[in-house]
């Protein structure tokens, strides 16, 4: 077709039509797919972030209002050696708690997104509008798969580590304020490596080891026509019922236990919460679970992707 | 040009056939109405068209298979489902900040454009836009877009009529030209009768009757009988026959106004008139069976 040079154009589609479509990139539909995500599903980041904000204001109150007995008396002993949990509660404690609030709220979050992501639209039928515009059922997927995968751990990585700077901010003026020397508080919480050590258990175990768990409820979400939590949870549970039932030994219960807590290593010392930290990330990377989990994540994807094609609206 | 091609187009749902082998043929700018009862096939044929669902037979869209390659098909086709189907939590300027990011052929300047001739907020969310609102706004980011073929399934349901007239008189005025197409169903077929330029009629399944509207208005007319005249009237071979208040109309295909005209009033029937002679007819063909020889079970549209 030859632009016309005669005349103006006589309407906006015929100056469009002179030269070729721009082409989108795949990375730029992702990037916008993503966003859509955010705009609908908002409790993504609003979730950690209030409950962030509620520790903090928990915490600052309690680190406020707290008789000085209560908060720490560090006492050094002969040996040169710091005790800071003689008197009261575990300094350390209250960042513990915190990133595991957090970690709990976007697992919760994680969860209930999944099951959603697929089945909503389909629900709502804006399914419908989605697909009238050029973005493939894969791009789709992908981008609805990453929120767990990708953005959540990422998001309460940078949420914790907030939060807890906030935390020990305060602390450290109220205990400045108070009289209270405040290096045990620097001893017991090596905030940088406990961030990146935080950061290392999102991305293997939040990401990594639960990506299955992830890419099974988003193909759930994209298959059932109601109840999507049900589906998820229930078949797996009835399975291993109905094997305890029928061969009296618990291969599915095993399966899903290890699949849902993570690559314990026996001999490894464990302390406390730190549990999944506990195994180094080459011990992480060879382990067989790691990688079949993967597998089956892709299977589910894909199955995911073509369920997305077939299925009807609601 | 041709812009939708079928052959043999067939699509059953276990022992029900929603498509019949229908062959299709539309031609690039035109304007065609796809009439049919509830449950005739309109909706899957659209969803055949529209890359939704899967078939049997051949199907070309702008030279594509709709099936197997929808991604690039859909850079230039646009749809509207009905009117309901924007997601209800988006805001108007996300709307079409996310149609601005990812379609190669949106015109923003052009929605923006559109958007300014309503009372439409940037800020407010889909849920709180009323109904005909909504539909404003999903045909503002369509008719933005440079598609060569848009499908609208019932666009209009549950809009006022008021809304229902500037929808299409906008989308003609606005929208059309001749390089593209545009399929639209609707049950509110006199409506859209002036924006129409082709007819097709489904039913059950199968395309029951085709042609264009400058052959509807020449081929059809309907006459009041006078009464007496009646057995001269049915001599003429009328396709259909009814009553109403007591007077018989019959409906005429390719007979001259000359020879009805002593018979009675003649006047021009609307679509929905031949629609009922068409899809209302006793002799209908049953649901599993191909469709009997005169009535046409074939459409190619006109301008070829």
């Amino acid at each position: 077709m030859t632009p016309q040079t005669d005349a103006l154009p006589t309407s906006f589609s015929d100056t469009a039509r002179a030269t070729p479509a721009a082409r989108v990139p795949e990375a730029r539909r992702l990037f916008w797919s993503i966003r859509r995500e955010l705009w609908e599903n908002r409790s993504i980041y609003l979730a950690p972030l209030i409950v962030a904000a509620l520790i903090i204001l928990g915490f600052f109150y309690s680190t406020l209002r707290m008789p000085t007995g209560m908060l720490i008396t560090s006492t050094v002993n002969d040996n040169g050696v710091v005790t800071h949990t003689s008197h009261g509660i575990d300094p350390i404690m209250p960042y513990t708690i915190a990133a595991g609030l957090i970690m709990a709220t976007t697992f919760l979050v994680a969860v209930f997104y999944c099951l959603d992501a697929l089945y909503g639209e389909r629900r709502d039928r804006s399914i419908l509008f989605w697909k009238s515009l050029p973005i493939s059922d894969l791009t789709t997927v992908l981008s609805k798969a990453a929120i767990p995968l990708v953005l959540l751990p990422l998001l309460t990585w940078a949420i914790t580590v907030v939060t807890q700077s906030i935390m020990l901010l305060i602390n450290v003026t109220v205990f400045h304020a108070r009289g209270i020397d405040t290096g045990p508080l620097h001893s017991g919480l090596p905030l940088t490596q406990n961030s990146m050590m935080l950061l290392y258990h999102l991305v293997a175990i939040h990401a990594l080891w639960y990506a299955p768990i992830w890419c099974w409820f988003l193909m759930v979400s994209a298959w059932a026509r109601r109840t999507p939590l049900l589906w998820a949870t229930l078949p797996p549970l009835a399975l291993g019922v109905l094997e305890m039932i029928t061969t009296h030994s618990g291969h599915v219960f095993e399966f899903l236990k290890y699949r849902i807590h993570g690559p314990q290593v026996s001999d490894v010392a464990t302390s406390g919460m730190s549990m999944p930290m506990s195994i180094s990330p080459a011990q992480f990377l060879s382990t067989p679970g790691l990688w079949t989990g993967l597998a089956l994540a892709a299977v589910f994807l894909a199955a995911a992707v073509q369920l997305r094609r077939y299925r009807n609206p609601l | 040009m041709t812009c939708i091609e079928a052959h043999g187009l067939h699509k059953s749902y276990g022992s029900s056939v929603a498509l019949n082998s229908i062959d299709l043929n539309v031609a690039e700018g035109r304007i065609l109405g796809l009439i049919g009862p509830n449950g005739a096939g309109k909706t899957t044929l659209l969803n055949a068209i529209l890359g939704l669902t899967s078939f049997q037979g051949s199907l070309n869209v702008l030279g594509r298979n709709p099936w197997t390659q929808r991604d690039q098909l859909m850079n230039d086709v646009a749809f509207v489902a009905d009117v309901a189907v924007l997601p209800r939590w988006m805001r108007v300027s996300d709307a079409i900040d996310y149609v601005a990011g990812i379609h190669p052929r949106f015109d923003r300047a052009k929605a923006e454009t559109f958007l300014a001739r309503t009372t439409i907020k940037r800020t407010s969310k889909v849920r709180e836009l009323s109904k005909g609102m909504v539909a404003q706004l999903h045909l503002a980011l369509v008719m933005s877009i440079d598609a060569k073929l848009l499908v609208l399934d019932e666009p209009t349901l549950g809009l006022d009529i008021l809304f229902r007239k500037q929808f299409y008189d906008s989308l003609l005025n606005d929208y059309f030209d001749h390089h593209r197409t545009i399929l639209v169903t609707t049950h509110q077929i006199d409506e859209i009768q002036y924006i129409l330029t082709d007819l097709l009629f489904i039913d059950r399944g199968n395309l029951v009757f085709g042609c264009s509207m400058e052959d509807f208005d020449t081929r059809y007319l309907e006459l009041i009988v006078n009464p007496g005249q009646l057995p001269a009237a049915r001599a003429l071979k009328p396709i259909q026959e009814r009553q109403t208040f007591g007077r018989s109309i019959l409906l005429y295909d390719r007979v001259p106004r000359e020879q009805l005209a002593p018979l009675g009033d003649v006047r021009t029937p609307s679509i929905a008139d031949v629609f009922v002679a068409f899809v209302g007819q006793p002799n209908q063909p049953a649901p599993y069976s191909p469709p009997p020889t005169p009535t046409p079970s074939s459409y190619t549209g006109a301008a070829q």
